[in-house]
């Protein structure tokens, strides 16, 4: 039910940091119970703009008109009292407190209450998930539940402070498919009942799917915004990226290239069962499957992180050990995991650290380490891949998703691996990155590598591998050349 | 309620069961008054430091200062008193020595709130401050005539009577304080909004910032009030002991936040009971005082300790572990 009366309208948003413009006279307005998408690449001003809103970040120059009185900038109390709230990416939950108490703290300390109303809190919790439309045990830990019931805790608690306006960064990207269904359900409720949301996302299909507006940011200034009907997926993407990204397909394939891997009856009991496929020099094969069907189990039992029950996989003829990832690294694999901030990467230390981690034993002389060579060879690394980074030195957590997934493959391709297994390559990466790393990709198959693309986005497939092995059930049930296939013919394949 | 075996609570009090059953088997008179009397007193001062250091564990922080805390507020007050004013009433002395720790624990909030700066790096620097500033400045000889007024407290009894072999047993009024100081934390953290915000901050610092929890202010408090209750719990000590020393209670702190982490708080904040940290407390005092009975050596008593803490920490742990391997 959107009303013509807007909520908040921002005019001419600016904010520099030392130097560099990160948004510079961005306005827009957003209406009761309309879902907005700030859409836009990693540094385009999202988050600036996000902070600027929450009163977190100081505008250097801006106009923003909120229930008839104008500010030329928020502080975080202003915020609040508007309605504002965000959702940020962690939550911001506090794990050891219940359910209720979670929902009920902001609420209770903005009533300026010195004393614990327990029943108060909890009616306040119930009245909020039922507004919501979700079960949730009070009492139950915020630690115990799962990451979409957190989320959901998370938006329980901004409508608890009585939200106008909630800004939700980047809510889907830690969920399921189904939980993302019901989180775009509960959106709508939210719309039904007058609140308006903000929702940053780069994946457009949900961007498209609920909102009904759309802003979309590039180098911090709006390129273009108007309704959700104006856009479609490659439309968004143009005005992102400020190019047409289009997946060229990889170039055929030698058919004289040598065999290079040989996986043959690969089994793990209940996991993945009589798993036989070959990989050529110079090819790109993706693995696909849907959650459960043991493609990600197959990829990290080639770098021998699963031990299968039975098989051989060989490289160039020569057996690879399994069940062994130094191992497997010494015989020439490299793996590239699908969570590579828990899995692939040291985030507190610098960049450059963490290409070079890789090549110690490399770069030793006797007991003490070449740290001249070791540096040189790693900066070297980070420049092939055009990691963009304005310090090297800097902590690996600074970077973008897609120079951070750069970073782990700069750390591997350092080592001169043989083949090289990508899981999810470009999860939580952006359109942009996406495409620069799908040629990245490219360029290594050309010059000799073989490279395992384990993924669920069609798209990606189809745009970067020669052929694609389709998984169920631990079985691989077709392999087909990337040419021959489509996105529809690829889906109806996976899920039948 | 049901038997939970994850919580260190139930696990603690089964320890402290056994324990009990073990030492009535070998000693007939252990399950008795006098065995009970001397356990209640061996765990007040014990006690009252285990409720502060809870309160800090809660907070996300640690406190390894409050012994030297309560020393110095303990032996200055003594000494105040014994020199100028032999006659205050000792209310006023519990006063004196509750400001003292607050004002000390003040400092330690000043660097932790005040500056951001780490909670084991602050107080192990100012442990070493206090005490050294105490020995040097203050005095480091042996307060033996203390103040009438302390005596008098340390002669008030609650419970005393013989038991049925001829031996006494007395209970001290000092043992109220341990309910009293119990009772008030107990209603601060779960009945205000402040306690809420100390299981808060314990929980996630940045979320309680960005929700607009004060965060500086509770931490202040939190270091204000451990101060002050280690000030009550150091006056305590020395009038049970009639003696003020200047080099008591330091070296304490360990087997303090051993009880209370036995008792399931946790050092990365944000979890405890009081329950629990009684419960520790009490399978401390048990263990020293009772070891003797079995007939064990009291050098032994460290190492017991030690493996009670690690069972006891562990094993929660260990079954809290698994379980999330099940559910993944």
């Amino acid at each position: 039910m959107a009303t013509d009366d807007p909520l908040i309208v921002m005019h001419g948003v600016t904010k520099t940091y030392a130097g560099i413009r990160a948004l510079d006279d961005v306005g827009f307005a957003i209406r009761p119970g309309e879902a907005v998408s700030l859409a836009g690449e990693n540094g385009s001003g999202k988050s600036t703009l996000i902070k600027i809103l929450a009163g977190a970040e100081e505008p250097d120059a801006a106009e923003i008109v909120m229930g008839g009185r104008r500010y030329d900038r928020l502080t975080p109390r202003q915020s609040a009292a508007a309605g504002i709230m965000v959702i940020f990416q962690d939550f911001s939950l506090f794990p050891n407190l219940s359910v209720a108490e979670n929902i009920g703290f902001s609420s209770e300390l903005h009533a300026g209450r010195r004393l614990v109303g327990r029943e108060r809190v909890r009616a306040l919790a119930r009245r909020t998930l039922e507004r919501v439309g979700v079960e949730m045990p009070l009492d139950a830990r915020v630690e115990t539940l799962s990451v979409a019931h957190k989320q959901l805790v998370a938006i329980c608690r901004a409508l608890a402070s009585d939200a106008r306006l909630i800004i939700m960064d980047e809510p889907t990207t830690a969920l399921t498919e189904r939980e993302v269904r019901v989180l775009l359900g509960i959106i709508r409720r939210l719309k039904a009942d007058g609140v308006a949301v903000l929702f940053v996302s780069h994946k457009l299909a949900e961007v498209l799917d609920v909102c009904e507006h759309v802003v979309v940011l590039r180098n911090g200034r709006k390129v273009a915004e108007g309704p959700a009907t104006e856009f479609d997926a490659a439309s968004l993407t143009r005005h992102m990226t400020g190019r047409d990204v289009a997946e060229t397909p990889p170039p055929p394939l030698d058919p004289a290239a040598p065999r290079l891997l040989e996986v043959r009856g690969l089994s793990k009991a209940g996991v993945f069962e009589d798993i036989g496929f070959d990989l050529h020099a110079g090819e790109v094969l993706g693995v696909s499957g849907l959650l459960g069907s043991g493609r990600t189990a197959l990829a990290k039992a080639l770098f021998g992180l699963v031990a299968p029950d039975a098989g051989s996989v060989r490289l160039d003829g020569q057996p690879v050990p399994l069940g062994d990832p130094l191992g497997a690294a010494a015989a020439g694999i490299g793996y590239v995991p699908e969570d590579r901030l828990t899995e692939g990467l040291f985030l507190t230390q610098s960049i450059l650290r963490n290409v070079a981690i890789g090549r110690l034993d490399a770069h030793a002389r006797g007991p003490l380490l070449d740290l001249a060579g070791l540096w040189a060879e790693a900066g070297d690394w980070l420049k092939r891949l055009a990691v963009k980074a304005p310090d090297t030195a800097a902590p690996v957590r600074s970077l973008s998703g897609g120079n951070q997934q750069r970073v782990v493959l700069a750390r591997w391709l350092a080592r001169g691996p043989r083949v090289l297994v990508l899981n999810g390559p470009t999860v939580g990466v952006d359109v942009g990155s996406k495409a620069e790393i799908h040629g990245i990709i490219r360029d290594l198959a050309a010059g000799g590598l073989g490279v395992l693309v384990i993924s669920d986005d069609l798209p990606e497939l189809l745009g970067a591998c020669h052929r694609i092995l389709v998984m169920r059930e631990g079985r691989i049930t077709d392999d087909l050349a990337g040419s021959a296939t489509s996105e529809a013919d690829l889906a109806h394949r996976l899920a039948s | 309620m049901k038997l939970d075996l994850t919580r260190n609570e139930t696990l603690v009090a089964a320890v402290i069961l056994a324990f009990c059953l073990v030492a009535a088997l070998t000693d007939p008179g252990f399950l008795s008054m006098p065995t009970l009397t001397d356990l209640l007193r061996g765990g007040i001062v014990l006690g009252i430091f285990a409720v502060g250091v809870l309160v800090v564990l809660v907070s996300g922080g640690i406190d390894v200062s409050f012994t030297a805390v309560a020393a110095f507020a303990m032996y200055t007050t003594a000494l105040g008193l014994v020199t100028w004013a032999p006659g205050l009433p000792w209310p006023v002395a519990f006063l004196i020595a509750m400001g003292i720790g607050a004002a000390l624990g003040a400092i330690n909030g000043l660097f932790i709130a005040g500056f951001g700066l780490p909670t084991l790096i602050v107080t192990l620097g100012t442990l070493s401050i206090y005490r050294g500033f105490l020995l040097t400045f203050v005095g480091s000889k042996l307060i033996s005539n203390l103040p009438p007024a302390m005596r008098d407290f340390s002669r008030l009894m609650m419970v005393r009577g013989t038991n049925a072999d001829g031996s006494f047993y007395s209970l001290p009024w000092a043992f109220a304080f341990l309910v009293g100081v119990v009772v008030i934390t107990w209603t601060i953290l779960h009945r205000t909004m402040l306690g809420r915000s100390i299981f808060a901050i314990g929980g996630s610092m940045e979320s309680a910032r960005r929700i607009g929890i004060p965060v500086r202010a509770t931490q202040l408090f939190v270091y204000v009030y451990v101060g002050m209750i280690a000030g009550l719990a150091g006056i305590i000590h020395a009038s049970m002991a009639r003696v003020a020393n200047p080099f008591d209670l330091v070296g304490l702190e360990l087997s303090v936040i051993a009880a209370v982490v036995l008792g399931g708080a946790r050092l990365a904040g944000g979890y405890g009971t009081l329950t629990g940290t009684l419960l520790g407390v009490a399978l401390i005092v048990l263990v020293r005082n009772s070891l003797v009975v079995l007939g064990i050596p009291s050098t032994l008593q460290s190492v017991a300790i030690g493996i009670l803490i690690l069972i006891g920490t562990g094993l929660p742990a260990w079954q809290a572990k698994r379980a999330a391997a099940r559910a993944a």
